[in-house]
């Protein structure tokens, strides 16, 4: 030891000399949020629009001067609609890239994967799109915040509005994975104490491009009501071909959501008088001042296109982490949390408020149709029947999730 | 199960002919650039993503769906064509891996063009008018324009057929299949043979992708999950065997009705099944040649 001149107490003074820099250049660098998004694959279109919406919010909050002066930054990272590659991709965007905090992500799966990442690294992860899993235990965590509609929210409000409407006799068609399995339970406990009868619950793997053969089947058992739990081209291809076949002249057709992307893609014939739900519709800026700013700011952006729903949620989470980092005052992590929890805001829909217990975004969802005439320009496709309020009694409560 | 009528089900083998004309389609091209060319064309479903997007230009230029019918063939068929004669021409004799790989790699550039051209959500294809709606077959309503896909398919197969076992051109191309060699002594430029053949497979492809397009629109992945039904297919049915392709296609196609009748989550497993089943008894397939692959 002797020839050492190494000891403990030098080492350590080294260490937070060469330390310092790294922690004054963190304070005062931009403030980074990582976006992992499926640009490529069956959702690249809702994703780039998710990045288009977000940077939205970034630049809005750049031009009222940032937090204090610091600058906020996107980092928007593929993932490619897969969980692995999700993960990875998240854990890059915290341990290479530093970013402050995670918003993104477009699968119930997805979504789990990112934030299992972001959990165990302590960063806050802002979830924009649906699932059930991520506000409940054990995938919830402290840092874990949900902007997005859960299944049973979404599936309750479009049952509760269709089953007293179109009647009792219901077949599901569901895709075989979380979301369509999520999506089905939250319209079997609505429709429970409505008095539905399920005539047939089918299953259908996901990614399937020919529902011909399931359809005679259900034509045959005469239901008032086809609920079709898809998602993206599933959804798109099962509407079609079941008008194809005569179905909607005497069932009435009903996603939970009803995609602005999909009604765009396939056109008006085939969605006529399809009822969903929406987190989100252009069109409710007639009476709601806060879409109409939104709207605005994305029509100048993007040459006077209009934001499609799941893109909002992109605008949604990202402006709901900077907001509170200006409440908060800081990008320190637990002072953003607590200022998340409980917020309660008016961004793009209405009035929110950020549940306490479990971190899921309160919000209203809107019920809309289809439409296939009187158009006044190719972005008005919907209208919207009715509005279920933001209710904290329509989700799941606390208790249920697993929360103290 | 209840509720499960005598008409039911003839309504839903009818479903399944219906489904297997597309497989059909798709799998006579197949079969075709497998018997006469020994080319395992991976990017045919490629061709038949194509053929949906052609025709939306084709439309967009103002011809009708009829017109489309033939140009569609005869557009994609052209640039088959010319796949054939610059990228798959160079490796003949090499074995039967070079194409293969080639047109693995072919299939991923097609669909990463469209993406980029026409953008990656897929797009809308309306039924032509005179198609929409149902009609009564006696047993139950059916999508008319499915009655119209039976119809194109069974007039391609027997075009196909007149052209090859009734024309002077389609005895050389036979004879080419059976011994190239012997074609070639006799004069025969047996390279234009194979490339005539490479374009009327993949015009087949284009014709089958305009044809499935009003059933489910148009999108860069249309022809992925298509594709493994299709090699399902000419695998049952026999690689190379056109006769097989057609019964197997049709086969297919019940299977997956009839299995979905009953249990829906398992009719995509139900095809891999059957190829299981018939790989075992019958390693060939129903009509191939065995040895054909050594």
């Amino acid at each position: 030891m002797a020839t050492s001149k190494l000891t403990r107490r030098s080492v350590l003074a080294a260490t937070s000399i060469l330390a310092m820099p790294a922690v004054l250049r963190a304070q005062d660098a931009t403030i980074k949020i990582g976006f992992p998004v499926p640009l490529t694959g069956p959702y690249g279109t809702e994703a780039k629009d998710q990045v288009a919406c977000a940077q939205i919010a970034i630049d809005d909050f750049n031009a009222a001067g940032g937090l204090a002066g610091r600058k906020a930054e996107l980092l928007v990272r593929d993932d490619k609609l897969n969980p692995g590659e999700a993960a990875t991709r998240t854990l890059e965007l915290i341990e290479k890239d530093q970013v402050n905090f995670i918003a993104g992500s477009l699968s119930a799966a997805v979504q789990l994967a990112v934030n299992n990442v972001a959990k165990q690294r302590g960063v806050i992860f802002n979830s924009i799109s649906q699932s059930d899993q991520i506000t409940a235990l054990p995938d919830w965590s402290k840092t874990t915040f949900h902007e997005a509609m859960t299944p049973h929210l979404t599936a309750g409000a479009v049952g509760r509005y269709a089953f007293s409407k179109f009647g009792k006799k219901v077949v599901f068609l569901r895709a075989d994975y979380a979301y369509g399995d999520e999506m089905v339970d939250g319209f079997k406990a609505t429709g429970a104490s409505m008095g539905i009868e399920v005539l047939a619950d089918l299953k259908h793997p996901l990614g399937m491009t020919d529902f011909s053969t399931l359809l005679p089947r259900i034509q045959s058992l005469k239901p008032d009501m086809l609920v079709l739990c898809n998602f993206g081209r599933d959804q798109q291809i099962s509407i079609k071909q079941a008008t194809d076949f005569g179905l909607k002249k005497t069932t009435k057709i009903v996603a939970p959501i009803l995609l602005y992307t999909s009604r765009v893609a396939v056109g008006p014939a085939a969605f006529e008088g399809v009822i969903g739900g929406t987190s989100y519709y252009w069109g409710i800026e007639a009476n709601t001042p806060s879409a109409k700013i939104f709207n605005d700011k994305y029509r100048k952006a993007n040459g006077n296109k209009l934001p499609s729903d799941y893109g909002a949620l992109g605008y949604a989470g990202v402006r709901s982490i900077l907001d509170a980092c200006l409440r908060a005052g800081s990008v320190e992590t637990a002072k953003v949390v607590t200022a998340l929890e409980g917020a309660k805001y008016d961004s793009y829909k209405g009035g929110q408020e950020m549940r306490s217990c479990d971190h899921q975004s309160v919000q209203s969802v809107f019920i809309i149709e289809s439409k296939s005439k009187d158009m006044i320009n190719e972005y008005d496709v919907f209208n919207v029947l009715a509005t279920d309020a933001a209710n904290a009694d329509n989700l799941r409560s606390c208790k249920d999730e697993g929360h103290a | 199960m209840d509720g499960i009528t005598p008409d039911l089900i003839i309504l839903q083998l009818f479903t399944g002919l219906a489904l297997g004309a597309i497989y059909v389609l798709l799998a006579l091209g197949m079969s075709l650039l497998f018997g006469m060319l020994t080319v395992v064309n991976f990017a045919h479903g490629a061709f038949y993503m194509l053929g949906a997007y052609i025709g939306i230009v084709l439309l967009g230029i103002g011809l009708n769906f009829w017109m489309c019918l033939l140009f569609v063939p005869l557009v994609v068929g052209s640039l088959g064509l010319l796949a054939e004669r610059f990228l798959i021409r160079p490796l003949y004799g090499r074995g039967i891996d070079y194409p293969l790989l080639l047109t693995f790699g072919l299939s991923y550039m097609m669909v990463e063009c469209v993406r980029i051209v026409f953008g990656t959500q897929g797009l809308p294809f309306d039924t032509p008018e005179l198609l929409q709606g149902a009609s009564d077959i006696g047993i139950g309503y059916f999508p008319t324009y499915r009655l119209f896909v039976i119809g194109v398919a069974a007039m391609v197969l027997v075009l196909l057929w007149l052209f090859l076992e009734r024309t002077p051109y389609g005895l050389i191309i036979r004879a080419g299949a059976r011994d190239p060699q012997i074609v070639r002594i006799l004069g025969i430029d047996v390279g234009r043979v194979w490339l005539v053949v490479f374009g009327i497979g993949t015009g087949l492809a284009a014709l089958a992708g305009l044809l499935a397009a009003p059933l489910q629109g148009a999108s860069p992945e249309m022809g992925n999950s298509i594709l493994a039904e299709a090699f399902v297919v000419t695998v049952v049915g026999g690689m190379g065997s056109l006769v097989g392709a057609v019964i197997a296609g049709l086969l297919v196609g019940v299977v997956v009705s009839m299995t979905s009748l009953f249990q829906p989550e398992m009719a995509q497993v139900s095809i891999f099944a059957l190829m299981a089943v018939v790989l075992l008894i019958r390693p060939q397939g129903f009509f191939g040649r065995a040895g054909l692959m050594s």
